[in-house]
């Protein structure tokens, strides 16, 4: 070993200190060429037979990746100082450069060349730290050639002329990357080139197909110094745009120095800005905070809304602002939001979108470069160019696309074709857009992962039986209520009578911590994926089958691990004693809600099952009771149910989810369960549960809820959840739907739930708004949600039965899991009800349909209405879209009303309407919903 | 922040198990009854030792044993920025504590009654791991005075970063805030006279981790033993046996 020493200067905090490391130079790092005779070649990566290995320089990683991760290159020798420079530009690169090299599949091997002996180089003097970098790239090349000799050729890939100029000088072979993949003659790697930036010759002759149009659209994004200083003054305002999900021409900024969200409109405002980027906005003078919303609309192409599901939390509903639109004769109306446009961006959130091709005349010679806009399916994003050689193919297809770069001349970003996913309207390739777009892994499991399972057939052994932390509790008597078809049953039930007439409740939960050890590639891929994932017709596992449908789902008649809370309660649902244990059970029936709720109606059944049946029952009802006295909320969602075609896959029909009290039963003794777990858990680790909390809405939040009911002349009291469930519940119509209707309309008020580390804020915040309970966690569904792990190996340690593992100890880890756990169960959540959404017009597609719905929103050229059979909800439109606030119609914003001029007509809000359902394409591949007052 | 890359390297190039270049020299001050230079990569530590002589202060005086004492200092100019630090700060004061405290454990106090035995170690250049390096130099710096020990006591530390052991922590690994275990070790006689800790480490891992430490002791009472025998040699060359 050789030992050696550089001295590095740096700048840290506008001070100039000198800083010294030790750099050890080695002989001990391996070429990874197995067909090297001097090398060891154990740790190996490169193909025995490879022709040509291929060193690649930083510029190409970073632009080229999406080339990169196409199985057609390989043998790719990445060198410690490339990746060094990408860690240090674009870490999502520097992270699928890092995958693609763990990648067993695939021939990357990282040479440490910053490391080796004879490939270090010292900066010379007066070098500049890239000239440095790219010598030291060309000096391990060089390297590779030389200690292969003639086995491989050894090629060099670089798009600076100037550093490839320098490898032919020295002796090194090196090509740019598009004359090597046009070398590799395969036209479709050609798509995925990223297009050399503007100042290059190729991108003159774009502009050359759009003659005369070369005008500036946006204007120049200020520089990263102005933007720093601007910042610091307070001129410019730093926060992350989202653009509305249901109008693209509209931005938001949430800003901490302002207090408040600046508001974009229009894409000239928004300046290339992209959903999710960090930029630095400017406000625009008060005067002009409220004129730009009508240009905005002037120039809008298709910014109507689509008919969606009904949103079921406010993250989900789409955005209002609080602007008050006067009919079109008013006077503009000054708005209290503050408005700005964005001057520069601070960090770009460009990643790959799902979308297609805009339909376009093929050109007439067919393999030729085209250049075309990719419409993503993700609304925010505006149109993407890109250029193709595969065109033909292209057009009906879904693809996914990447953004390189957004000159400030032209109107739409250029980006390059990644792949295709399959034919438009293709409900598998729907489906797969559903997860591409929501970030959901639905790849197999990988075999290190499934050598983790147990092997089948499993049952329960002697030694789970003789295991003295396990309780064998198979002579009770367990049952589990689950929705039909079932196949994850993860919770189980027990009830006892007791001697002295209290009730022996037990809910039992599918042992998965026994299966799942910390620190294993499963482990590590169920944090990854965080939820299994229902779409209708399939179902992505958090778990691998085996374990999610046999091992440890609690079946009817089989032993099974799990995982029990066990409660002492008296008639009056009052909990005695409380207590916890892993067990070894034997589940006597697997009912669904249907079959439970049809055995407790029978009052001829008097068997014991039907006895405990009844009351559990009892107890939910009293326990249910309590909670709702307590504040908890009920909430009405308008959840649908498919059924679908086994053959095709087809929704055959479509209706509301019936709740029954068997659900209203099973769910009761689950949040009793995980209510249980979060005290005991949190009282052993205070700083390190996962609990899950659910923040109390704003007013702000409760606002539309509010303005609707007093239009009704209903009055919420909204001081707290109590006050609001007691007015909820007081809020009777003259027609049934009513009270309903108003809880799915005060549902869209509220945030989600979300997980969190009990370290990370005070014990007021834990408090969970909707359930009325001061600690809240899960527990119940280990099989399908990754926290109930967290949560089971936190019980078990509580109980020191296990250890708690080392993960524990590093608190901010935990708290990345739980943003993960969020991040993942939102997207699941989005997943779902886009995967709905594509059922619900599919279905529609072959059967228009008239039904009844119900207006839950007034707007200036038509309505909001809600579809209760359906669960949908969408505009109807009372004037054509061109004549938009032509004056026909009147708006009465205070009693939420809409009328025609002449007063012959006129709706208000939550009056019954009949509409008709149609599916319309007014664009190609586009289909949507269409809803039309009869 | 990654501090073990994929291919097993740290951010200078060493391996986890691996520790920087040591390097030590006898007799550095002449004036002093014994002293040493000890380096661990860039970590560099200078110690005197005087004594043992008459006790300075009489009330401090022991019956039966020898009173050690231990002053430890950092240059000011020994870390990059060149801070004036006060003396007696409440750091130094309690490295001077465990470096007294630790060699203490092996002078053989009971020969040298009411007698005073003057440890001083001042850092010179400081890159982590200063605690270790002025132990290993005070030994050097005992031995060289010919003061009697029970066995040369060795120190280095052992960090957890990126859930792998890491052997002698730079300043960088020092500053990750991980777990860093400092260990003091008497190899022959397998005892450890020192065990610090930072941070928290459970239990199975904190035990791999001293282990790796005292592997450490282990290979630097190796090095020191050598330089001891060589200085050795060279007295007998000067006198001429």
């Amino acid at each position: 070993m050789l030992h050696s020493k550089t001295f590095v200067k740096k700048t840290r905090g506008g001070k100039v200190n000198k800083q010294v490391r030790e750099h050890y130079l080695r002989d001990d790092i391996y070429c990874g060429a197995p067909i090297c005779k001097v090398c060891d070649s154990s740790a190996a990566r490169l193909s025995p037979s490879a022709s040509t290995i291929l060193i690649v320089d930083t510029n190409v990683v970073l632009h080229q990746i999406d080339l990169l991760e196409n199985p057609a290159i390989d043998d790719v020798v990445m060198l410690s100082i490339v990746l060094e420079e990408v860690k240090n530009k674009n870490m999502a690169v520097y992270n699928r450069v890092r995958a693609l090299c763990s990648n067993s599949m695939r021939r990357f091997f990282v040479f440490a060349n910053e490391h080796h002996k004879d490939t270090f180089v010292k900066e010379m003097n007066k070098e500049s730290k890239n000239d440095r970098n790219d010598r030291a790239i060309r000096v391990a090349a060089q390297w590779y050639q030389n200690h292969l000799g003639g086995a491989a050729r050894v090629l060099l890939i670089t798009n600076d002329r100037e550093n490839k100029r320098k490898a032919i000088e020295e002796g090194i072979s090196a090509e740019t990357i598009e004359s090597y993949v046009k070398s590799l003659d395969q036209p479709n790697l050609l798509d995925l080139l990223v297009q050399p930036a503007s100042e290059d010759v190729n991108m003159e002759e774009v502009e050359d197909l759009r003659p005369s149009k070369r005008k500036v659209i946006y204007a120049e994004h200020k520089p990263m110094s102005e933007i720093t200083s601007g910042l610091h003054r307070g001129i410019y305002h730093q926060g992350k745009l989202r653009v509305n999900r249901y109008n693209p021409f509209e931005a938001y900024v949430g800003s901490e120095s302002i207090g408040d969200e600046i508001i974009i409109y229009g894409r000239a405002n928004m300046n290339r800005a992209f959903d999710g980027d960090i930029v630095a906005v400017e406000l625009l003078p008060q005067d002009q905070w409220y004129e730009e919303k009508s240009l905005s609309i002037a120039d809008e192409e298709d910014g109507e809304e689509d008919v969606h599901l009904v949103p079921n939390s406010a993250d989900d509903a789409p955005r209002t602002t609080n602007v008050v639109q006067g009919s079109a004769g008013d006077a503009k109306i000054m708005s209290s939001r503050p408005s700005g446009f964005v001057v520069g961006i601070i960090k770009r959130n460009w990643h790959a979108y799902c979308g297609s091709l805009e339909p376009m005349p093929l050109p007439a010679g067919s393999g030729g470069t085209a250049h075309a806009l990719f419409v993503s399916k993700d609304r925010r994003i505006p149109k993407i160019r890109i250029q193709t050689r595969q065109l033909e193919n292209l057009l009906d297809k879904r693809i996914i696309v990447v953004v390189d770069s957004w000159d400030h001349l032209s109107r739409y970003p250029s980006g390059h074709y990644v792949r295709t996913i399959g034919e438009i309207g293709d409900r598998d390739t729907e489906s797969e857009v559903v997860l591409i777009e929501n970030d959901i892994n639905s790849r197999p499991f990988s075999s290190q992962v499934l050598a983790c399972l147990p092997s089948l057939p499993w049952s329960v052994s002697s030694e789970d039986l003789a295991n003295p932390i396990r309780q064998d509790l198979r002579h009770l008597r367990v049952f589990s209520v689950d929705p039909p078809g079932c196949k994850d049953i993860d919770d189980a039930l027990h009830c006892i009578t007791l001697p002295n007439g209290n009730f022996e409740v037990g809910v039992h939960i599918a042992d998965v911590t026994n299966f799942v050890l910390p620190g294993t590639p499963l482990d590590d891929e169920a944090t990854q994926r965080g939820t299994s994932v229902y779409l209708v017709e399939r179902r992505i596992d958090m778990l691998p089958k085996p374990l999610t449908e046999d091992i440890c789902s609690l079946r009817a008649d089989v032993e099974r691990l799990a995982f029990s809370v066990i409660w002492e309660m008296t008639s009056e649902a009052e909990i005695i004693s409380k207590r916890y244990t892993k067990s070894v059970i034997k589940s006597s029936a697997a009912m669904s809600y249907i079959e439970a709720q049809a055995r407790m109606d029978d009052s001829r059944l008097m068997d014991p099952l039907t006895t405990d049946l009844r009351n559990m029952n009892t107890l939910a009802k009293i326990m249910r009771l309590k909670r709702i006295e307590r504040g908890a909320l009920t909430l009405a969602s308008a959840e649908v149910k498919f059924q679908i075609d086994t053959e095709t896959h087809d929704p055959l029909d479509i209706g509301m989810y019936q709740i029954r009290e068997a659900n209203q039963m099973v769910e009761e003794f689950m949040l009793a369960a995980n209510v249980s777990v979060a005290e005991k858990i949190l009282k052993h680790f205070p700083v390190i549960s996962l609990l899950r909390r659910h923040p109390s809405p704003t007013r702000e939040m409760l606002e539309p809820l509010l303005r609707t009911a007093a239009a009704v002349g209903l009055n919420l009291d909204v001081s707290s959840s109590k006050a609001l469930a007691d007015s909820l519940d007081h809020a009777v119509g003259d027609d049934p739907y009513f009270n309903k209707l108003i809880r799915i309309l005060a549902t869209r008020c509220m945030t989600q739930a979300v997980y969190f580390c009990s370290g990370d804020l005070s014990p007021q915040e834990y408090h969970h708004y909707g359930l009325a309970a001061p600690l809240y966690t899960h527990f119940t569904s280990p099989i399908r949600r990754y926290a109930d792990v967290i949560v089971h190996r936190l019980l078990a340690a509580s109980l020191e039965i296990q250890k708690l593992p080392s993960i524990f100890q590093d608190q901010p880890q935990l708290t990345s899991i739980a943003d993960n756990l969020n991040y993942r169960h939102r997207n699941a959540q989005m997943a779902s009800r886009a995967s709905v959404e594509l059922h619900t017009l599919i279905y529609f597609r072959k059967r228009p349909t008239d039904t009844e719905a119900r207006i839950v929103k007034i707007r200036a050229n038509g309505f909001i209405v809600f579809v209760p059979k359906y669960g949908i909800e969408g505009p109807v439109h009372l004037a054509p879209r061109s004549e938009k606030g032509s004056g026909e119609w009147f708006v009465d914003e205070q009693q939420q009303k809409i009328k025609k001029m002449d007063g012959s007509l006129s709706f208000s809000v939550l009056q019954t309407i009949r509409i008709h359902m149609e599916v319309v394409e007014p664009q190609p591949n586009r289909p949507k919903l269409q809803l039309t007052l009869i | 922040m990654e501090y073990v890359n994929p291919e097993g390297l740290r951010l200078d190039g060493r391996r986890p198990m691996e520790m920087r270049q040591i390097r030590a020299e006898i007799g550095s001050v002449a004036k002093a009854d014994g002293s040493a230079l000890f380096e661990m990569g860039n970590t560099k530590v200078i110690a005197a030792v005087y004594g043992p002589r008459e006790v300075q202060n009489r009330s401090q005086q022991i019956s039966d044993k020898a009173l050690v004492r231990c002053e430890y200092s950092m240059a000011n100019f020994s870390t990059g920025d060149r801070m004036r630090k006060p003396k007696g700060d409440r750091r130094s004061t309690e490295i001077s504590l465990v470096i007294r405290q630790t060699m203490e454990a092996c002078i053989m106090t009971h020969l040298m009654p009411r007698s005073q035995i003057d440890i001083f170690v001042q850092v010179l250049q400081a890159d982590g791991g200063t605690r270790s390096a002025c132990i290993n130099a005070a030994t050097l710096a005992l031995a060289d005075a010919g003061i009697p020990l029970r066995d040369l006591v060795t120190s280095c530390s052992a960090g957890y970063l990126n859930s792998t052991p890491l052997l002698d922590l730079n300043y960088v690994e020092d500053s990750a805030g991980g777990p860093d275990v400092t260990v003091g070790f008497l190899p022959k006689l397998d005892k450890v006279t020192l065990l610090q800790m930072d941070s928290k480490l459970s239990i199975d891992l904190f035990e791999n981790v001293m282990q790796l430490a005292i592997e450490g002791c282990k290979a630097v009472a190796n090095y020191i033993r050598e330089i001891l025998l060589e200085n050795t040699k060279q007295l007998e060359y000067r006198r001429g046996l």
